[in-house]
């Protein structure tokens, strides 16, 4: 089957979709956009975490026919222009990416929280972040560089 | 496969009804694991994210009908005052990412006995809308599940919605897992009192092949709280009432031994979990009397 859906904005196309494929898959095989990581396919790490018609979730448990018609925002979509997306910025700025595999899942997971607790206590940023595994870190980073996106002093734009 | 989409409601029931085999999808988070991992083909998966009045709830008639297709997220944002115990247990669910698709209706649907949503609805003695071409029915609850994920619906039939009385007074959830998030139950238990019934409903969760309230429970402690004049006087909880519904609800369950605990455990914590659940509700009964909201 075909499958339309707005991606970061523009309208776009998967063919030969198998029924029972996920939005995850299609978006990384079938449309270029490897940013979503794929690291479990059950819902556990996060790293496939999208925007679904403005709602967090993860790509891999999203029947790619489920999108049909909805708006997806993937990592790829956060930046605008050249520059990061001052949540981008941080983690790199607070040292929480290591190997990265989580990282996008994390910057969205970020992203989306922000956008509804513009200045979260170390709790709410521990609850927002539950559904992301990190298996580097140790977390410690990744909770410093929220606190650091959320004091708007990453220094770009937004 | 076929991946078949309906936008409204009728059309939904029509292809249920034409292809039985066709398994229905929301929220996508129990049944896509389950294509992923190619533990299920079916050969047709039937969509339900695009049928608006499925992701709709409202009140009339004391109660709430709560469409299938509402996300937990919205449960807890948009009813957390009015259903307090199923809110509670939604906020218990997985990940913000799994609270935003995951439905109540997927829940029931799947109807593991560590279902999450399912005591908070024994507790407040909830029916099951279910429909299809036939015609709609109502299936109390406690009926709806029949053995280890298994549920009382036709292969014709869908779920509509959940009608959930108004809570007369308060109502607890209590589940244990080895961490905060993204935890299957170990054992899980819900409260509701119910003053103007003088009635008190229970839910077990994870502790036997079903999902099942604790009915000796129930009338017990209804009854204790009517002979001493409780209800009324709103009088301290004596500690020995307290204990004894524990006991019963623990006699309620029969759970098994598996990888998350073993029977022993679940057991315990069941009497652990309702003699809390108990003192967190009676202390809000209490308290809401010097309110003067009378729940
Ligand atoms: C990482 C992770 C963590 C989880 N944590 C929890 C947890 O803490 N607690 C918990 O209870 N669950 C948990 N779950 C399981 C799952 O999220 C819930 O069972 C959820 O309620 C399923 O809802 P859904 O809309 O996603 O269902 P789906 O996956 O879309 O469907 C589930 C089943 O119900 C059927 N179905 C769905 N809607 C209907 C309908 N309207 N009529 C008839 N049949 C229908 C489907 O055919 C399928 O068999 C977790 C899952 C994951 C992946
Ligand atoms: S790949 Fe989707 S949650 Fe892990
Ligand atoms: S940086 Fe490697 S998993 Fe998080």
């Amino acid at each position: 089957m075909r499958v339309t859906a707005t991606i970061n904005g523009e309208l776009m196309h998967a063919d030969d979709v198998w029924e029972g494929e996920s939005l995850l898959y299609i978006l990384r095989e079938r449309l270029g956009l490897p940013g979503s990581k794929n690291a479990c396919e059950q819902g556990e790490c996060g790293s496939c975490t999208v925007y679904l018609d403005g709602v967090a979730v993860c790509a891999c448990l999203v029947a790619a026919g489920q999108a049909q018609g909805r708006e997806v925002v993937t990592v790829e979509g956060l930046a605008s222009g050249g520059e990061l997306h001052p949540v981008q910025e941080a983690f790199m700025r607070a040292g929480a990416v290591q190997c990265g595999f989580c990282t996008p899942g994390l910057i969205v997971a970020t992203h989306d929280l922000l956008r509804r607790v513009p200045h979260p206590t170390d709790l709410e940023i521990r609850e927002a972040l539950a559904g992301n595994l990190c298996r580097c870190t140790g977390y410690e980073k990744i909770i410093a560089a929220v606190r650091l996106a959320a004091s708007g002093r990453t220094g770009n734009a937004e | 496969m076929d991946f078949i989409q309906p936008t409204s409601w009728a059309d939904a029931l029509a292809v249920k009804a034409e292809r039985p085999a066709a398994v229905p999808v929301a929220g996508g988070t129990d049944l896509m694991v389950e294509l992923n991992f190619d533990a299920r083909r079916p050969d047709a998966l039937l969509d339900l994210t695009k049928i608006g009045e499925l992701a709709q709830w409202d009140i009339s008639d004391g109660r709430v009908r709560l469409g299938a297709g509402v996300s937990y997220t919205r449960i807890i944002t948009e009813l957390g005052g009015t259903l307090p115990g199923l809110a509670m247990a939604a906020r218990t669910v997985g990940s913000p990412q799994i609270r935003n698709r995951g439905t109540v209706g997927g829940n029931l649907g799947t109807a593991s006995p560590a279902g999450d949503a399912h005591p908070p609805l024994l507790a407040a003695r909830s029916d099951i809308e279910v429909a299809s071409v036939r015609g709609t029915r109502l299936i109390g609850v406690e009926e709806f599940f029949t053995g280890v994920k298994r549920n009382a619906m036709e292969p014709d039939e869908l779920i509509a919605a959940v009608h959930i009385p108004l809570p007369s007074g308060p109502e607890q959830f209590s589940k244990i897992g080895t961490r905060n998030a993204m935890v299957i139950a170990v054992a899980a238990f819900s409260l509701a009192l119910h003053p103007e019934q003088r009635a008190v409903g229970t839910g077990i969760g994870s502790a036997a092949p079903t999902p099942r309230p604790a009915p000796a429970a129930e009338q017990f402690l209804a009854a204790a709280l009517t002979d001493a004049g409780l209800w009324e006087s709103r009088a301290e909880l004596p500690p020995a009432i307290a204990a004894q519904f524990g006991e019963m609800v623990r006699a309620a369950a029969a759970p098994i031994d598996d990888v998350r605990g073993s029977a022993a455990y679940r057991l315990h914590a069941l009497a652990v979990m309702a003699r809390r659940t108990l003192a967190w509700a009676w202390q809000q009964y209490r308290g809401s009397a010097a309110h003067g909201d009378g729940g």
